[in-house]
């Protein structure tokens, strides 16, 4: 058993552990943060396969927003899991077994971990991706070069799917405000907590810069549009929780939010268009540069990453201030 | 075998003695309070020893300036999450213990 071996068993042993934890806990809260540990240890578990782009995602989203997001939304419903009635407990345990059969069932057909003869391995497209991309594009991350460039329709079509869902949540959540003594309440609660107040400002810079630099150093190193957007997300949302919604707003109104929830993908599908009034395919970055294809690859997915951080970060930073504008039902 | 890898050694070793410690106190310990002191240990000593211990075996400049990076950054938020939940339970009315309390129950 290899060093590999025993560190992929263990941290499938913390998933499995927090996975009946979280079916376990009755307090939601509870639920809520080790659904954060479930990530976290996910996303362990893709570093350890060399998928550091889907790591550095699993850790931002799952680990770090979805977790503020949940506890949030918890601020505003009851936080104690409804007890099922017993005789709803057997049919839904009869389900989830045959489920859980069935996909055990079917993960006897998945080729083994680094399997040569597996079909990701063995199929061209693999090659010609590896290979080839670093000819077209220069873009020495190919994950990167896959997503933004080779496979640029599918990564707009995620970018819309973000927009919608962020739509959709502004739609559900843009209620009341709350009400005026309870934005008091936070304000004594906020004084309270010094160090974290100090600490945390004294980060913001910093996050936000490894926000840009996971944004514009995509194209070298693990990150792109997705992680940076979500990371600069996380340096607002970390200021809302210390300074309150009224002192982010100030910086970042909710009115700017919402434009630049539609700013992110009108740049991405604007840089199609661009293309195609220069003569090439929708989002055919080589029209930016005919003289040097791989310098209009670097250019144009370069523009659509920043699409798709502005979308990120502002569907991210819209839904938590309408999480929050609701206030805490007690 | 250099200096330097007997120095990283004894680093490494430290920080995962850190770890472990943190690791029994976090279930032994009998209160919260005692406990997010283990909790803090793990993060605040042991992962910052492992990452100097490493530190002195970086092969260049570039993963050298990042584990430095890394280290700084959990000296800073590690203590500062101790702080932020021990802080948040005292606000909770989390009691903190006392041997003639436990021995009564």
């Amino acid at each position: 058993m290899s060093t590999f071996d025993l560190a992929e068993a263990v941290l499938l042993g913390i998933l499995i552990v927090t996975a009946v934890a979280i079916t376990r806990a009755r307090s939601l809260f509870v639920a809520a943060m080790l659904g954060g540990l479930f990530s976290l240890v996910t996303a362990s578990l893709f570093v350890l396969l060399d998928a550091v782009d889907v790591a550095l995602t699993e850790a931002a989203v799952g680990a770090g927003i979805s977790t503020v997001l949940f506890i949030t939304a918890l601020a505003l419903t009851n936080s104690r899991e409804a007890t099922t009635p017993r005789r709803r407990v057997i049919p839904a345990g009869l389900v989830a077994v045959l489920a859980t059969a069935g996909l055990v069932y079917a993960s006897f057909d998945l080729p083994g971990v680094g399997d040569p003869d597996s079909p990701v391995q063995t199929h061209p497209i693999t090659d010609t991706y590896l290979r080839e991309s670093q000819e077209d594009l220069h873009v020495p991350n190919t994950v990167t070069g896959v997503l933004a460039s080779y496979r640029g329709y599918d990564t707009l079509g995620e970018v819309v799917v973000i927009f919608t869902a962020g739509i959709g949540v502004l739609l559900l959540m843009l209620g009341p405000r709350r009400p005026a003594d309870e934005v008091k309440d936070r304000a004594y609660l906020q004084t309270e907590y010094r160090v974290l107040r100090v600490v945390s400002k004294t980060l913001m810079p910093f996050i936000l810069l490894f926000a840009l630099y996971v944004l514009l150093h995509g194209e070298y190193s693990p990150g792109g549009g997705f992680q940076a957007g979500v990371i600069f997300g996380a340096g607002f949302i970390l200021y809302t929780l210390m300074f309150g919604l009224a002192a982010v707003q100030r910086v970042l109104p909710m009115r700017t939010l919402v434009v630049l929830v539609a700013v992110g993908v009108l740049i991405y599908a604007g840089v199609g268009v661009a293309t195609m009034a220069l003569g090439g395919g929708f989002l055919d970055y080589n029209e930016f540069n005919p003289g040097n294809p791989s310098g209009g690859q670097v250019a144009g997915i370069l523009l659509i990453e920043v699409g798709v951080g502005v979308t990120v970060a502002a569907v991210m930073v819209a839904m938590f201030y309408s999480l929050v504008r609701r206030g805490v039902r007690r | 075998m250099t200096a330097l890898d007997v120095a990283s050694g004894v680093l490494l070793l430290a920080g995962s003695l850190f770890a472990v410690t943190g690791g029994i106190g976090l279930l032994r310990f009998p209160d919260f309070y005692t406990r997010t002191h283990a909790a803090g240990l793990m993060d605040a000593a042991g992962a910052v020893l492992i990452l100097l211990g490493l530190l002195l075996l970086a092969p260049d400049l570039g993963s050298g300036v990042r584990l430095l990076l890394i280290a700084a950054f959990l000296l800073v938020t590690g203590p500062t999450a101790t702080h932020a939940l021990a802080h948040a339970a005292r606000n909770d009315g989390v009691r903190v213990w006392a041997e003639r309390e436990d021995k009564k129950r």
